[in-house]
């Protein structure tokens, strides 16, 4: 029983992390076309960022309940300024190419910025728990539980259904679903689809820094973290359907359970849970759950 | 079609030959770490001639280190754990289990295209180094070391040891390189282009564009289990990084720069992608793969055409 209810939250935190590094790449590839690699990279100096800032914040002594106010507010500069300068320097460039070759210039993206981050921050370990244990535990079915992990729940859930409403609702978000639709007569409607492209890629990249921010205080920073969550992140969006906003929520509860499930009864086979649950979906539906079925063209 | 009967001068015979010779040559003057290089160079660049010809009918594998991993590590197997020590048995083996492994996800694969197809290609190689990863019986991360190999029970001497594995690497590279380029000139590898060209006009002429991917997938699968096996006789040592993601990128960098001018580019190219790797790793241990990813976009950026398209130019010109 204490397993089972183990499995049932550690389940819901699992996708709620999955659901916060997936849901910007699915964001980026839907609008953009581009299939981002590099946002593993962007996780990683997401989790490095804030675990600076908060290492400077608690030297300075300042109260510990702001702390998470810092961590929101850097992860938000760093998500804008690493997202603009990347879509700005290079991939404006490239805007037209073909998918997979934008595959390889992210992938290139992220080689260069996971040096950039050893460079910056060295080669050590960082930690910064103290956000993680400011909450305390919670006993929940008789299983005592971070309250942390609950809350990034809400966190996911929040920023989700933020990210819903600004497509659904805003006049930017609709001007974004146009783009989604038809990228030509948008812009012959008089759409700035430049702006938009950037805006996306900036949203996108914010919410991998959120995803690295609020992981950095439950794991020790080094490097490579970000390998680990790229990976991760393709098989949540492909079990979606890459693109669709709802099937990365869909998909992130999908890999959640499967890695829980894996993770308590054999965890030996963690990362192959995934990608198997993965499989299982692709084979019956071959472009993912929600995946837009497109005609033939001759 | 007339595009590809043209410069016929890079694709036939003689220049294979000619290849061949230079290699062989260059093996008794180059310095032992340069021709090593070069050596895992020939073995990795049968792996991207793999991911080449798929680009050819249009699909892009994230995953080509699949292959070259279960042929590194099919030798690795029988003559680790086995006791087979013979060269040509153990390549056999290694082709064989990759062509197999090739027809059963050749089945699943045939299906997809374009994103879908790398990302597929992808998650099914990381699904065997997740495996491989948590396999303690072999070795892990660490992988293992491969046993030395005989030729038809002749065990070389030590000192010639590497000069053998050398010729026999060199000779069995080029040699795939001409089949392969035979395949590509045949009626059978002109309709590869024409999947990625049309399929729907394709069935209509008869064709069927899946049985096409199919023999596609397979014939790659096969060239890369023999690069795997060439790479785990030449290094002695076999390793789950073989399969991963990062590999395989390797790969697709290569094959794309390669260009579709001649079936020995892709060999020359990750030649050239080793040699950016080791001296970068020389020069700034800590950012070498900040100068092979900013190699990487400068190719892609100042490149579009591949390095081929260098060579092909100055022909119009």
């Amino acid at each position: 029983m204490l397993k089972f209810t183990a499995i049932m939250l550690d389940g819901l935190n699992y996708s709620a992390w999955l659901f916060l590094v997936a849901v910007g790449l699915t964001l980026i590839y839907g609008v953009m076309r581009i299939l981002n690699i590099a946002h593993g990279a962007f996780y990683a100096i997401g989790a490095y960022v804030c675990a600076s800032t908060l290492g400077l914040y608690y030297g300075a002594g300042l109260p510990e309940a702001l702390a998470f106010l810092a961590m929101g507010l850097v992860a938000l500069i760093a998500g804008v300024v690493l997202g603009l300068a990347v879509e700005r320097g290079v991939l404006r460039f490239l805007y037209g190419k073909d998918e997979v070759l934008m595959v390889l210039v992210t992938y290139a993206l992220f080689l260069i910025l996971g040096d950039a981050v050893k460079l910056i921050w060295g080669v050590e370990s960082y930690f910064v728990y103290q956000p993680y244990a400011y909450f305390g535990f919670v006993e929940i079915g008789g299983l005592p539980y971070q309250v942390y992990d609950l809350l990034m729940v809400v966190l996911a859930v929040v920023l989700g259904v933020a990210l819903w409403f600004w497509l659904e609702r805003s006049r930017m978000g609709r001007m974004t679903t146009a783009v989604v639709a038809d990228r030509e007569i948008s812009a012959a409607m008089g759409i700035n689809v430049k702006r938009i492209f950037a805006t996306t890629f900036a949203i996108g990249t914010f919410f991998a820094v959120v995803g690295g921010a609020v992981t950095a205080p439950k794991i020790a920073v080094t490097p490579g973290i970000g390998v680990e969550v790229i990976i991760l992140a393709f098989a949540v969006v492909v079990i979606g359907g890459l693109g669709s906003i709802p099937g990365a929520a869909i998909g992130a509860v999908f890999a959640g359970y499967a890695r829980a499930l894996s993770v308590h009864l054999a965890p030996e086979f963690e990362l192959f849970a995934i990608y198997a649950v993965m499989a299982a979906v692709l084979a019956v539906r071959p472009h993912g759950l929600f995946a837009k079925v497109s005609g033939r063209k001759i | 079609m007339t595009q590809t009967m043209m410069k016929t001068d890079f694709r036939r015979e003689p220049v294979y030959i000619a290849v061949l010779a230079l290699l062989l040559i260059a093996g008794f003057f180059l310095p032992s770490w340069l021709r090593f290089l070069l050596q895992t160079a020939l073995a990795g660049g049968l792996v991207a001639l793999g991911v080449a010809i798929q680009m050819r009918a249009g699909l892009v594998n994230f995953g080509q280190g699949l292959y070259y991993c279960l042929g590194g590590y099919a030798v690795g197997l029988l003559s680790a754990k086995l006791g087979i020590t013979d060269v040509f048995v153990l390549l056999a083996s290694a082709v064989v289990v990759a062509l197999l492994a090739g027809a059963l996800l050749g089945l699943l694969l045939a299906r997809y295209r374009e994103i879908f197809y790398a990302m597929l290609s992808l998650a099914v190689s990381m699904i065997l180094y997740g495996v491989l990863v948590k396999a303690a019986a072999l070795g892990s991360t660490d992988g293992f070391n491969v046993p030395p190999v005989t030729y038809l029970g002749w065990l070389p001497e030590r000192e010639i040891r590497a000069d053998v594995v050398y010729t026999l690497a060199a000779v069995l590279v080029v040699v795939s390189c001409l089949v392969v380029a035979r395949y590509l000139r045949s009626g059978a590898g002109m309709l590869c282009e024409a999947v990625a060209e049309n399929e729907i006009r394709l069935e209509y002429l008869g064709a069927s564009p899946k049985r096409i991917v199919f023999f596609v997938i397979v014939t790659a699968a096969g060239i890369s289990g023999l690069g795997g096996g060439l790479l785990a006789i030449s290094t002695g040592h076999v390793d789950p990084l073989m399969t991963n993601w990062t590999t395989s990128g390797g790969f697709v960098f290569v094959a794309l720069l390669a260009g579709r001018g001649s079936t020995i580019a892709p060999v020359i190219g990750f030649f050239l992608l080793e040699l950016v790797q080791t001296y970068a790793l020389d020069i700034a241990p800590n950012a070498w793969q900040m100068i092979l990813g900013a190699v990487m976009l400068a190719a892609i950026l100042l490149l579009p055409g591949g390095l081929w398209s260098l060579i092909d130019r100055r022909g119009k010109a």
